[in-house]
């Protein structure tokens, strides 16, 4: 339990994972939140990457998160634009009430 | 060493524990703090192990511009008095237990592969990226970064330019009634319909009409 190991992060990337997972499917409120439970996701992600990238003494876990960093926050300017014009058209981003398309 | 342990234990509960209240909050601004403290704390355990150029890197980017832009959006739609539902939701409500069988079965399953995995043992070897330890973190990832991965770096400024058209493109409309400089329209005046040369006739004054 002291000594701390690469288990230690990956565990840590997995119940941030699982998080993110929980708050996609139980959201009930807006859809922002599911954004925000993406990048939650994601962050597990990185976690995962760099402690990988740190314990096996490999440099290009790191690089790769800077670039899944870039791709994160081009998604989250994105989503948050196509959010706004929703919200404009219809005057909700309630989840349960986003069902134009009947699905 | 101890402290390693204790650092680690505080800043990742503090991570569990805000990413637990990112889902489970009412109000959606208090929703976009518990990830800027999400944040805050895993960029917190990148430092701590080593990694500080990406740590800072995560707290200029997530802190400083997308958990920003969350909160504008959020602020902008009026949405933070939504009460959250989810526990009384009348119909279909069926979709709780089946999140949950769902993100357990893949926490277990990431549990037994983190586990029960072992290490090929030629995987050092054949590293050819490997850290070296006389130059600092910043420094053998600028040395990488711009020589082994520069296209790579290059395609992500791209998409980088292509969010931020895209946003603009989605966002954008013309208001009726707002009053707009136009370039076009005042290059292009002529001097008949600015100046009119009127005969002044004695003793009256000009009537100017508008």
């Amino acid at each position: 339990m002291i000594e701390i190991g690469l288990g230690h992060y990956l565990t840590l990337g997995a119940v941030i994972f699982s998080i993110g997972i929980i708050g996609i499917f139980l959201n009930r409120k807006n859809i922002i939140v599911i954004l925000m439970s993406i990048e939650l996701i994601l962050l597990a992600v990185n976690i995962n990457l760099v402690s990988f990238s740190m314990y096996l003494g490999d440099l290009t876990g790191q690089v790769f998160t800077l670039f899944i960093l870039t791709v994160a926050a081009a998604e989250a300017a994105i989503g948050l634009a196509i959010i706004v014009v929703y919200y404009r058209n219809s005057g909700t981003i309630r989840v349960e009430e986003i069902d134009k398309l009947k699905g | 060493m101890i402290a390693h342990a204790i650092f680690f234990y505080v800043f990742s509960i503090i991570a569990v524990v805000s990413a637990v209240m990112v889902t489970v909050s009412k109000n959606t601004v208090h929703s976009v703090f518990f990830l800027i403290l999400d944040f805050i704390s895993i960029s917190c355990l990148f430092i701590m192990i080593g990694a500080e150029f990406l740590g800072m890197i995560m707290l200029i980017v997530y802190v400083g511009a997308v958990a920003v832009l969350f909160l504008f959006v959020v602020m902008m739609l009026n949405v933070a008095q939504q009460k959250n539902q989810w526990f009384i939701s009348k119909e279909n409500s069926n979709h709780i237990p089946i999140g949950l069988l769902i993100s357990v079965i893949i926490f277990f399953e990431l549990i037994i592969v983190i586990g029960g995995w072992k290490y090929k043992p030629d995987l050092f070897d054949q590293g050819n990226l490997s850290i070296v330890n006389d130059v600092s973190n910043t420094h053998s990832l600028g040395m990488v970064l711009y020589t082994d991965y520069i296209h790579i770096f290059q395609i992500s400024g791209m998409i980088l330019l292509i969010a931020m058209i895209g946003a603009i493109v989605l966002t954008f409309r013309q208001r009726e009634g707002v009053k707009k400089q136009s370039y076009l329209k005042q290059i292009s005046r002529e001097r008949a319909e600015g100046v009119e040369v009127v005969e002044v006739a004695s003793n009256r004054g000009v009537k100017i009409d508008d």
